[in-house]
């Protein structure tokens, strides 16, 4: 939450005594706190007016948005009936990319990992993603910073990012991707180009940015040379000349405006289209941004699999969601919606060890608290993930937390076939939004999937 | 006609590494018959030494790109978008105008336009030297990452935006905003400049900076006095987010 390279500034307000109190207490002393101006709000004006710059942070939006918590699964009934769960077979493996490259990828589970630089993340956090990823048969994928050797030596399925800012982007690394992933956009901030901060660049990390050490860095986020979907239909050209059409190209979009730019990343020759809702996670974004502009996960899913069915390339061209996924249940929600796989990045963070309670006291001495620590942009995490500083990236021992994630992969992978068998489903792909009802008439109009208890979805013509 | 498979099967003579100019004859591939596909194949399976002529190249999209070998490539004609794209350690000459994204991401080698270019040329190049005969149009050496650009004509606005390392050196006029956020690249302009963008001055002329001028335009071929340019670069003032800056973000 702070800014750093300014005089020091104010930490959140020293807690109020009504801050420590349960609402029950609150009540009971007659106070009454301002729904519209909430401790949060007050404290961020207090903060804005302290140090004159916006807040910038990690994580994605904290707001409570409509989600896939809305959503229910109906469950096998007298005219469904379930598959036994641990006996009968329900696959997850996924083949992304099989629309023109000559090697798609062959996934085992459909939780993929997420972009993350390195510099946004430490040596060892990426080398534990590729870890945790391979181990599961899943891909991880480079970010805003190149790709590292230790991430390329242990990733089997690995995603190059190629970003506005092309830091360290060559050919020869190109080469080396299992897949390219070409970013339009974040989830937490459609519009808006990478940022780290000062604290971060170090010298390994300004070398492979080409940038003098310990800037702040703000990167572009525009491409410098294509705008448009025309452009990018050339520029998708170009890629697959250099890489002999072997590798399979994704396109990813913050989700605003999730139908069209579907369509026209599939226009323009895309294989997989990957769409990052607005509760997607980021290293460091300004606040403002994080919580106002992109639309929920569960709105963008419809539309892009609209876009995709009407184009007739609906599973030919892959779908990957990503925003907000944490649990078996959201993976399972996602691809009855229509999605063919998942990207995590949040809860791989959380599963590799940040905001652990046993950094309490550390959490604490930095303004914050396990549960809340969201300052991905400072450099200073407890828990050695989200910085550049040897002493704290050493606390995180790759192989033990690969070991972690791993473990969370699998925990998700085993939690969507439970619900998938007992939707009498073979396949996880197999599930369909006939599978979901919604708790609220938001996720329903949103997810287009109907009330629970009604046939009624509204803004869908035909349901009552 | 001619029949795209590599030079070494197609004539065995042409398999001997050229040590120069003079060495084996070229391998002519005319793209009014042979696909950008198959050109680009051969190209990435070519081996150091070999040089290859391309014909009627009709202003096609993502010619010779991705090229990772000592070969020589001359096009004789037009090249549409990211002619020379990705391009490493050899060396292209188009005869012609080249269209949006020259040369662009070049890691190391030569690519030489003797027309004009479009926008974004060379941008984001790492490395290697980009000369352009002509003008170019906008974004000239955008996000340039080291790559060394000498513009025989003028450059358009935006150029060197966001320029992190390398060399631009424009023999005639720049248009507006150059420069703007640029890091540690050095700029040269002989001509006007339109204006400077944000966080980008003018910055003395010293010896080591008249040396490296003499070297570059010498590189492209220019007989131009380094004594008549003026340098520009980063007034460094935008490298930390402050307060005080808050107009210019
Ligand atoms: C620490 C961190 C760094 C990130 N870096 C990048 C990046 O370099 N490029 C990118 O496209 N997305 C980046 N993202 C966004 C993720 O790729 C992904 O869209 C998002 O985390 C998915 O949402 P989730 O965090 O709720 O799972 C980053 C996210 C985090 C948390």
């Amino acid at each position: 939450m702070t800014v750093t390279s300014l005089p020091a500034p104010a930490q959140a307000p020293a807690a109020a005594p009504a801050q420590n109190l349960a609402a029950s207490d609150i009540a009971a002393l007659g106070l009454r706190e301002s729904a519209t101006f909430d401790r949060a709000t007050i404290a961020d004006i207090q903060r804005a007016a302290a140090t004159g710059v916006y807040d910038i942070r990690g994580w994605g939006a904290k707001r409570k948005v409509p989600h896939f918590d809305d959503l229910l699964f109906l469950g096998a009934s007298m005219s469904r009936y379930p598959l036994e769960g641990y006996r009968e077979k329900c696959d997850t493996d996924v083949v992304l990319g099989d629309r023109h490259a000559s090697r798609p990828l062959h996934l085992q589970t459909p939780v993929t990992i997420a972009g993350m630089s390195f510099g946004a993340l430490s040596a060892n956090a990426k080398e534990a993603l590729g870890r945790g990823a391979s181990e599961v048969g899943t891909s991880t994928t480079t970010g805003d910073g190149g790709m590292t050797p230790e991430e390329r030596g242990q990733s089997k399925h690995l995603v190059y990012q190629y970003l506005p800012s092309r830091y360290g982007m060559n050919p020869d690394d190109l080469r080396k991707a299992d897949a390219i992933e070409i970013v339009l956009g974040q989830g937490a901030k459609p519009g808006g180009g990478g940022m780290l901060l000062g604290q971060k660049i170090t010298e390994r990390v300004a070398g492979m940015r080409t940038l003098p050490v310990g800037i702040d860095q703000r990167s572009a986020s525009r491409h410098p040379d294509w705008t448009g979907p025309d452009d990018l239909e050339i520029k998708i050209g170009e890629l697959r000349e250099i890489t002999d059409w072997k590798t399979p190209i994704y396109v990813k979009i913050g989700a605003s405006r999730p139908y069209y730019d579907t369509a026209l990343a599939v226009k323009s020759g895309a294989d997989v289209v990957v769409v990052d809702g607005m509760q997607g996670g980021t290293a460091a974004t300004q606040q403002v941004f994080i919580e106002n502009v992109g639309i929920p996960t569960l709105a963008a899913i419809p539309q892009a699999v609209q876009a995709l069915q009407e184009l007739g390339v609906h599973r030919k061209v892959q779908l990957i969601v990503s925003g907000g996924i944490r649990t078996g249940a959201d993976v399972a929600k996602a691809m009855a919606l229509g999605a063919d796989a998942v990207a995590i990045g949040t809860a791989a963070l959380i599963a590799l060890g940040d905001n652990d309670p046993r950094y309490a006291a550390e959490y604490a001495d930095l303004g914050s608290a396990a549960g809340f620590y969201d300052d991905f942009q400072d450099g200073r995490d407890p828990a050695g993930i989200t910085t550049q500083d040897p002493e704290l990236a050493s606390r995180l021992d790759p192989v033990a937390a690969g070991r972690r994630l791993a473990n969370y992969l699998r925990v998700l992978t085993m939690e969507a076939q439970t619900i998938a068998r007992a939707c009498g489903k073979s396949h996880l792909h197999n599930l369909e939004p006939e599978d979901l009802v919604a708790l609220t008439i938001e996720a329903s109009a949103m997810a287009r999937v109907p009330l629970a208890g009604t046939s009624w979805i509204p803004g869908v013509q035909g349901s009552f | 006609m001619v029949t795209l498979t590599a030079p070494e099967t197609a004539a065995p003579e042409a398999a001997a590494p050229a040590e120069s100019d003079g060495g084996a004859a070229p391998t002519v591939v005319d793209l009014a018959d042979a696909s950008v596909r198959s050109l680009n194949q051969a190209l990435h399976d070519a081996v150091d030494g070999q040089s290859w002529t391309i014909t009627s190249p009709g202003g096609k999209h993502s010619l010779a790109v991705g090229i990772s070998a000592r070969v020589a490539v001359t096009i004789e004609g037009h090249t549409g978008y990211y002619a020379a794209g990705m391009h490493q350690k050899g060396d292209v000459t188009i005869n012609g105008n080249a269209g949006v994204g020259l040369a662009e991401n070049i890691i190391s080698g030569r690519v030489h336009v003797t027309g004009d270019a479009s926008q974004s040329a060379a941008a984001t190049g790492h490395g290697g030297l980009v000369v352009i005969d002509g003008n170019a149009g906008a974004r000239c050496g955008i996000s340039m990452k080291g790559v060394d650009i000498v513009v025989g004509g003028n450059i358009g606005h935006m150029s060197a935006f966001m320029a992190q390392a390398g060399r631009l050196v424009v023999c005639g006029d720049a248009g507006d905003a150059l420069g703007d956020s640029i890091y540690e690249a050095r700029i040269y302009v002989k001509g006007t400049v339109a204006s400077l963008g944000a966080d980008c001055i003018e910055k003395p002329l010293r010896e080591e900076h008249l040396a490296e001028l003499a070297e570059l335009l010498e590189a492209a071929g220019r007989t131009d006095n380094p004594a008549d340019f003026k340098r520009y670069g980063s007034a460094r003032n935008l490298y930390h987010f402050h307060v005080d800056n808050s107009s210019a973000y």
